[in-house]
């Protein structure tokens, strides 16, 4: 191995695997925690975009999930008792915030497919309203209740894998990675297998894709878009509650002012970079992870010599910018082309049903 | 054939209303919708007094306006803050008003705002030594064109790779973030400053020309408003515009070229934005911290909503979202209400301007035309005609 390190140029490129290899294992653990709510937030823009229907309100709706989920179970574990049941740090105010989470990230959802599937607003629109009403709520009331400084109630722990399976040649380090997570990590783990086997082999991925692709010829086949709209919206509700929750009673213990700091969007960009599917986009918030990874490894312990010299030349910031420019080059399709479901962002309306309706709301129709 | 009459009377606003009444009407729906917007902002306050003042206290929400409004025009100085809180609210929502006519969403006004700023505050500090007339001018003009470079990328990628401008601008708003944070903490550091920030800007400080810090940008901002209306209704360019907003085939058809008006639409987009960071910069904050915390950009996207993105309704929208922000430092003092509370009066206006068939509903408004309606729901197209060209 030595021997190549010499080459010229491709010696780079060489001890670049070579201290990758190094590494990757030490920093694995914070790059699969770091991707965990993207991809959460990426599968809520999943069920969206799948069915035909824009979500950028990712962010918002993780924010408030987060609160809610902080503020939950910060006031339940002053009721009830908050001894941890099970391996996995597993306690009644912690539930009860995970739930609370989801419930209002749902219901933040319900509001989302309301305006973009009944009311036809613009998706975008909708999405941005969220943004900023998430931004506005959770920061008014954070401010309010942090005057009280009510307790954390704790997070989760993560699940501690037998030393056996970190000791395996070769994939150990990547399996204790991976699995040693708290129970919303192993969910997602669970529901990116689950989505992906659905999305391609079961009636509601047949019915969803024909949604997101062309909903016209999906109802004359006899499926209820609108319906079948709502009820994935209001899922991928589900996935941001669940990303908002780990940040706040998973992965942290507390809530700050807009600590979801472009999560969503960057869920967003996994999303388009992992082609709309559950393996792809955690495939992609794993690989934009690894490049702030990279960036920390590279500050703590650069690799000897002049590569070492150059990846510390390389400005931080432009490891956490990558994810970004990536997105942009794959949607301008000059290395590869990622295509959305082809009726995303446009608004279902059966005709003879809108004609009728319409009039009816602003002015009832003479009729004979 | 009952289907095709109530269609029509939908579309078509009644002959008989003179252009008073008709002007009056296309008021109704966001006043109506900023009324809902209070009210819903003061059952928020009211459900929320317990926090604020230890009991459920009734008169806070009537404390928290009353200071909102003597904030933000009780005194001369109040509205003066107002103007300036306005200016870059005002040149941002023209950004994303511009970009609303020709059919394209430009959420990239928060990332076109901190290129235009970090580039006018790049080239006040290195125009240091030059009198006033050169520097000002100099930067000024850096930060315009900076942000129209990065509101024509965005431009050219959706005009020839059909690159969605929604998510493209949405990424270069983080990528902006990253230059920004780069720059002003790397080859743009000040020497003796605390915290990582430019140096402060020389001679290129925008004059004070009203009160205690009312500068000209208030005037870029004033003078910006009857330019755009001219550009987009008096002149041909502006048509063209609104044409492929309004139906990009047919202005293919009619020898247009939406190409390139797509580009030069997203460039004066950006050029906008880039004024209105240029203008905060160099007037307010005399230096560009590298963790520059604003909103802006995304309120400009609520102040284009408000004003239907014509010019003048911007106007009116950057002046009230400009007296919310002047006024909500007092309010929180006086009422104990944060100023985040701004932003979810934002939010609910938004809301039931998208939900107008709540307001219509709640206020028996008629159709009138469906103006706002089609407007709001064309803005988007889907991803998919991205490779239909």
């Amino acid at each position: 191995m030595e021997f190549f390190y010499d080459l010229p140029v491709i010696g780079y490129l060489f001890q670049l695997i070579g201290w990758l290899v190094d590494v990757l294992p030490i920093i694995a653990p914070t790059i699969v925690a770091a991707a965990i709510p993207i991809a959460l937030g990426a599968m809520c823009g999943f069920m969206n975009e799948r069915s035909g229907v824009v979500n950028i309100g990712i962010e918002g709706m993780m924010l408030t999930a987060a609160f809610v989920a902080w503020w939950a179970a910060s006031i339940s574990a002053q009721v009830v008792p908050s001894g941890a049941f099970g391996p996995l740090g597993i306690s009644a105010p912690l539930l009860i915030g995970l739930v609370a989470a989801i419930g209002a990230a749902m219901l933040v959802s319900l509001v989302h497919a309301w305006l973009s599937i009944t009311v036809r607003a613009d998706q975008i629109i909708s999405g941005t309203i969220i943004n900023i009403f998430a931004v506005g709520i959770t920061g008014y009331l954070n401010l309010l209740i942090s005057r009280t400084a009510p307790p954390s109630a704790g997070q989760f722990s993560r699940l501690s894998l037998p030393d056996a399976v970190e000791d395996l040649p070769v994939v150990g380090w990547l399996l204790d990675a991976v699995l040693s997570q708290g129970p919303i990590g192993l969910g997602l783990l669970v529901a990116i297998v689950v989505m992906q086997i659905l999305l391609f082999r079961s009636r509601w991925g047949l019915r969803t894709r024909a949604v997101g692709e062309h909903p016209e010829a999906a109802e004359t086949v006899g499926i209820d878009v609108i319906a079948l709209r709502y009820r994935n919206v209001i899922i991928g509700g589900f996935f941001a509650g669940l990303a908002g929750a780990y940040l706040t009673i998973e992965f942290g213990n507390s809530f700050q002012g807009e600590m979801t700091n472009g999560r969503g969007f960057i869920a967003l960009a996994a999303l388009i970079f992992g082609r709309w599917t559950p393996l792809g986009l955690f495939g992609a918030a794993l690989l934009f992870t690894t490049s702030e990874g990279i960036q920390r490894a590279v500050r703590f312990g650069p690799p000897e010599g002049a590569l070492g010299d150059l990846l510390s030349a390389i400005p931080s910031q432009f490891y956490s910018a990558l994810p970004y420019l990536i997105t942009i080059i794959i949607l301008a399709g000059v290395v590869g082309r990622s295509l959305a479901p082809a009726a995303v962002g446009r608004p279902y309306s059966r005709e003879k049903r809108e004609k009728r309706a319409r009039p009816a709301m602003s002015e009832a129709p003479e009729t004979t | 054939m009952t289907e095709p009459a109530g269609e029509l009377r939908v579309e078509e606003p009644p002959q008989s209303a003179g252009a008073v009444a008709r002007s009056l009407r296309l008021l109704l729906l966001p006043a109506a919708a900023i009324g809902l917007a209070l009210v819903v902002g003061a059952v928020i306050m009211i459900a929320s007094s317990p926090l604020v003042r230890g009991n459920l206290n009734v008169a806070l929400p009537f404390t928290a306006y009353g200071a909102l409004v003597s904030g933000s025009m009780g005194s001369v100085n109040a509205i003066i803050s107002t103007l300036v809180a306005a200016t870059p609210l005002v040149l941002a929502g023209l950004a994303v008003g511009i970009g609303f006519k020709a059919g394209l969403f430009n959420i990239g006004a928060q990332g076109q705002f901190l290129m235009g700023g970090l580039a006018a505050a790049a080239m006040g500090v290195a125009t240091a030594g030059l009198p006033p007339v050169a520097a000002i001018p100099l930067s000024l003009g850096t930060g315009l064109l900076a942000g129209l470079a990065y509101g024509f990328v965005p431009g050219f990628l959706k005009a020839y790779t059909g690159a969605h401008e929604v998510v493209t601008t949405i990424m270069l708003n983080y990528v902006a973030i990253q230059i920004l944070a780069w720059a002003a903490s790397g080859p743009l550091r000040g020497e003796n400053v605390t915290f990582a920030r430019t140096e402060t800007i020389g001679s290129a400080v925008l004059p004070v020309i009203i009160g205690r810090d009312g500068h000209i940008g208030i005037i870029l901002a004033a003078i910006a408003v009857p330019t755009m209306a001219w550009l987009l209704f008096r002149s041909t360019l502006g048509f063209e515009i609104r044409t492929v907003g309004a139906n990009p085939d047919a202005a293919r058809y009619a020898g247009m070229h939406p190409r390139g008006l797509i580009i030069l639409t997203m460039a004066i987009s950006g050029l906008l934005a880039g004024a209105a960071g240029a203008s905060e910069i160099l007037g307010q904050v005399h230096h560009i911290p590298a963790a520059y915390a604003t909103s802006v950009g995304f309120d400009a996207i609520a102040v284009a909503l408000l004003g239907r993105s014509h010019p003048v309704g911007i106007l009116f929208a950057g002046l009230l979202f400009g007296a919310m922000r002047a006024g909500s430092g007092l309010m929180q003092i006086q009422a104990g209400i944060p100023v985040q509370m701004i932003n979810v009066l934002q939010a609910v206006i938004l809301f039931f301007l998208a939900a107008e068939l709540i307001v219509r509903m709640l206020f028996r408004i008629r159709g009138d035309g469906g103006a706002a309606t089609t407007e709001l729901q064309t803005i988007t197209r889907s991803y998919a005609e991205q490779t239909a060209k």
